[in-house]
């Protein structure tokens, strides 16, 4: 309440504090060496004031009383000197205080209170897994934790403490021919914010040998035809394509132009041309932006100003919907909102780091929903007379408006007839989004709903990370351009 | 670039603000005997950053997010004979100095032995290197927000266009200690500033940017005008079809590619046959003709143009490295242990990379170019195959048609598919190399503009 008392004394209209305790650990192994155990802590609070409409923020590692007081006021200065060159005074789309909220990730097991030599052990049994397979040569694995304890407090009302917890535990396994190798890497298991019982119920030592037969069978595995195919893609695949291709080009301020010098801007712009408008997909194509989902990454109580987030349809049969918003965003929207008989309130994309780094949109949970028919996976291949089915994320590029992507993966299958015939290599197939999410036409029901997810979602400047998940079933996807990326150096 | 010139007068109002929350040597070195002082494993080591970071953001022609943050860090690594762990805390009083190194040593004592342990290294010698500059420190908003107005002017002014930039200062120390005697310390600022105008047609993008140790050197004007410049030329953009082109890449795309070489160049990974530097029949490819033999990549904490940290992580020091010399693969990094092992010396992780140069200008390469391409900066490289060093990405900001020595007209822009080892074997021409701004990974980066043949472009994108 002291910085909130200063930075309204030096001329704040709105002001947030938020203090945070984050601490990760991580342990990191390869064969049967524990190559690092580190454990960091980092606390400290950074307040973001609003002064005639301009923003300013400072953040610093000392709690005491008068740097509190002196950052606050060092923010308002900020503020001040961003002022001379505003052209649109920032307001803020209303908000329900929340005096006294507390929220905690679904962990039930926290991952500070298990003793690293379990750890340690665990990582290097299912090493030892993956290496009993012959031909398998180094195996990488590691775990990582994190505890975030943030308190925020805002000149709306809002006091709310959170605590969240991600984990992800993870191997890649090598396999080594003469002037070959392979790699597998075990993102069947993707970061989740939950306590370590995500760890336990990974599986490592009962998966790790199949991930190293699968890196072995990549070395004689048939380079793939170029060419184009149907492709049968699995959640732990598709989950990076929608981030990528979905995700990305409907958060506002990229459509806005206000990740221009860095991540880009979004060929889902202008709004006013695209809401109700742009047909993304096919009708049953429905595209959830939460921050709800138990386990998910992005999971909270509320957003970095105060907001309990909702969950919203990004695309609704087909069509573009809305954006991914803030307190600031959502305004610019209201024309829309009225349109729908809707209310014009932040979606709750507000997101920072750490306490050293100001609170901007970030990408909340951007899910496809499943199908009404319950196809599996199985289905999916059945259906498919000449296509290629992948399996896990692996490479991934795409331009800065989100048009154009190429995407590896993990392991591809061959299809023929309805059925897997062989696995392939060197395969990466290009897009052009519109196009790609147009052409699909299966997609798997509820049973084969799986989260995906990252901890790097790189944006911003200063860039952050955001740790967010994406729900989806397996998906096909008709006559898509598929590549070789095999060369000899 | 042009030569530098000191448009934006730093002001020393606020002075203290910076210089106040970066550890000198003194206070760097009493603290990492403190934490000495509370330890009670076999072996101890303290690494120490200490920062102050100010920044200006802008878009669609008004500051955006901006702000200053205060931050320090300390590393406690615990070793008893071949346990370690380390612990990070951002609290610098006893109390949480004493506790954090507990707690390494709680964590070291239940960690697994290491069989690569290496012992701690002694007194070491280390280059000075003068990459601090107190303008640079002590600049202030006002300072930051003067500077951005270089782009928002003009942008503004213009009505045609969006001017979207990042202006980040910052003074930083590192110090590295332990307790067998050895002790390094480095203090450094650095100003980066990028701007990207796109046109409010919608079909025109540029970029420009600078960086350098000293606020001084950067002459905003001249990068806020070459962006503009190239934002309007690169205006309706045609298609040209996918293929193999001679292209100009400049610095900023040269780096992007290049640098990528230094993350490969591990002797261990070539040792163990999973690299691109892997001998057939064995062993590594360290005295090998690899590339165009015009092609010299150097590290060199000591070289003005770089003026980096002249010590690993590790603490090693740094001199000058040659990883690629008249494109023989001179070198690769070493670690502590597997130096031991190969029967050779540690080389430390390099804290810059520079790839010397030619004479040539980009005019004089546009010039002798009947068809070809011109690439300002490339995004979103991805590892596509590490057996090649094969990468995928895309150009941004302003894509150029070659015809007849002149550029002719902006094109849209290109996915490639292409390895820096390929590129490199495919040269034509080396220009002047020059400090980047764009680069993701930090730390300085020098790059010459290049022209090679036979580029791989595999697909349009219609991105703006």
């Amino acid at each position: 309440m002291l910085a909130l008392d200063a930075a309204k004394s030096a001329g704040a209209s709105y002001a947030d504090i938020r203090i945070s305790r984050n601490r990760n650990q991580a342990i990191f192994t390869r064969e049967q060496r524990v190559q690092n155990l580190v454990d960091n802590e980092t606390f400290g609070f950074g307040v973001r004031v609003l002064v005639e409409g301009a923003w300013g923020f400072a953040a610093s590692r000392d709690l005491s009383r008068e740097e509190v007081a002196r950052v606050a006021r060092q923010a308002v200065t900020q503020a001040r000197a961003n002022r001379t060159t505003m052209v649109r005074p920032v307001t803020l789309a209303p908000v329900t205080p929340t005096p006294d909220g507390s929220w905690r990730s679904p962990a039930r097991i926290d991952p500070f209170d298990v003793p690293v030599e379990e750890k340690a052990a665990l990582l290097l049994a299912a090493n030892a897994a993956a290496l009993g397979v012959q031909g398998a040569r180094f195996v990488n694995s590691q775990m990582f934790f994190l505890r975030e304890e943030k308190t925020l407090a805002t000149t709306d009302g809002t006091y709310v403490v959170q605590t969240i917890f991600r984990a992800q535990p993870s191997m890649t396994v090598t396999a080594v021919a003469s002037g070959d190798f392979q790699t597998r890497q075990s993102n069947d298991v993707q970061p989740m914010g939950r306590g370590y019982e995500h760890v336990i119920d990974a599986k490592l030592v009962e998966n790790a040998p199949r991930w190293a037969e699968e890196a072995v069978r990549k070395l004689s595995a048939k380079p793939v035809e170029v060419g184009r195919y149907d492709l049968i893609l699995h959640p732990s695949h598709l989950w990076l394509t929608i981030h990528e291709s979905i995700a990305h080009p409907t958060e506002l301020d990229r459509a806005m132009g206000y990740e221009a010098n860095y991540a880009g801007t979004s060929f889902v712009a202008p709004p006013e041309k695209m809401l109700g408008s742009l047909k993304y997909g096919p009708e049953f194509m429905n595209v959830q932006g939460d921050r709800s989902q138990s386990g998910s990454l992005s999971a909270v109580g509320w957003d970095d100003e105060g907001v309990r987030p909702e969950e919203f349809l990004i695309i609704k049969n087909g069509v573009f919907n809305d954006y991914q918003t803030t307190r600031e965003q959502a305004p610019w929207l209201q024309w829309w909102y009225s349109r729908q008989n809707q209310e014009t309130r932040s979606h709750g994309c507000s997101y920072a780091q750490s306490w050293a780094d100001v609170q901007f949109q970030r990408m909340p949970n951007v899910s496809l929903l499943p199908g009404e028919q319950n196809h599996s996976w199985d289905d999916l291949i059945a259906a498919t007379d000449r296509g290629i089915a992948i399996v896990g994320e692996g490479s991934f590029s795409i331009d800065q408006q989100r048009y154009n992507a190429q995407f590896g993966g993990q392991v591809f299958y061959e299809v023929r007839g309805g059925k897997i015939v062989g696995m392939l290599k060197d395969v990466a197939y290009q897009l052009r989004t519109p196009e790609f999410w147009n052409s699909m036409d299966m997609i798997g029901g509820r049973d084969s709903y799986m989260l995906g997810g990252a901890f790097n979602d790189g944006k911003g400047q200063p860039s952050q990370s955001n740790a967010v998940s994406h729900g989806c079933v397996p998906a096909r996807f008709r006559n898509v351009n598929v590549i070789n990326t095999g060369r000899q150096a | 670039m042009s030569a530098p010139k000191r448009l934006i007068p730093a002001t020393p109002r606020h002075a203290a603000v910076a210089n106040a929350n970066v550890l000198t040597r003194d206070e760097a070195q009493a603290i990492v005997g403190r934490a000495i002082g509370f330890s009670k494993a076999e072996s101890v080591r303290v690494t120490i950053d200490s920062s102050y970071q100010g920044n200006v953001r802008f878009a669609a022609n008004q500051m955006s997010t901006s702000g200053g943050v205060i931050n320090a860090n300390v590393v406690i690594e615990s070793a008893f004979g071949p346990k370690h762990a380390a612990v990070t805390t951002n609290d610098l009083s006893d109390e949480a100095l004493r506790r954090t190194v507990e707690q390494s040593e709680v964590l070291a004592r239940l960690a697994p032995d290491d069989p690569e342990s290496m012992p701690p290294l002694g007194p070491q010698q280390y280059a000075t290197v003068q990459g601090w500059f107190d303008g640079t420190a002590n600049l202030t908003p006002d300072d930051r927000a003067r500077a951005a107005l270089t782009a928002l002017g003009p942008a503004r002014d213009a009505r045609d266009l969006a001017a979207a930039g990042y202006i980040v200062t910052s003074a930083q120390s590192n110090a590295i200690g332990n307790k067998a005697g050895q002790f390094a310390y480095h203090r450094s600022t650095t100003a980066n500033y990028t701007l990207t105008v796109r046109t409010s047609d919608g079909t025109g993008s540029g970029w420009a940017g600078a960086d350098d140790n000293d606020w001084s050197k950067i002459n905003f004007a001249e990068v806020s005008k070459r962006a503009i410049d190239k934002a309007r030329l690169s205006r309706s953009p045609v298609a040209i079809e996918p293929g193999r082109y001679t292209v100009i890449l400049e610095p900023q795309a040269v780096a992007d590619l290049v640098q990528l070489l230094v993350f490969y160049a591990d002797a261990r990974s070539a040792d163990e046959g999973r690299s691109p530097f892997v001998k057939q029949g064995g062993g590594n490819k360290i005295g090998e003709k690899l590339v165009d033999s015009r092609v010299t990549l150097i590290s060199d904490p000591t070289d003005p143009d770089l003026s980096s940290q002249p010590y690993d992580g590790d603490g090693l020091p740094l001199g000058r490295q040659v990883w690629i010399e008249n494109g023989v693969l001179k070198q690769l990094y070493y670690s502590r242990f597997w130096a031991q092992k190969s029967n050779t010396t540690p080389t430390g992780f390099p804290s810059s990379v520079k790839m010397l140069g030619g004479t040539a200008s980009l005019d004089d390469m546009i010039r002798s170019t009947p068809r070809g391409v011109l690439v300002t900066r490339l995004w979103y490289l991805r590892e596509v195959d590490p057996r090649t060093v094969l990468y995928t990405g895309l150009t941004r900001d302003g894509t150029f048609l070659i015809e007849n020595g002149k550029i002719a007209k902006a094109i849209r822009n290109l996915r490639f598919n292409e390895s820096p080892l390929f590129m490199l074997n495919n040269l034509e021409m080396l220009g002047r190399p020059m400090r980047v701004a764009g680069t993701e990974a930090g730390g300085a980066v020098v790059m010459p503009p290049i022209k090679v043949r036979d580029f791989n472009f595999t697909s349009l994108s219609e991105a703006v």
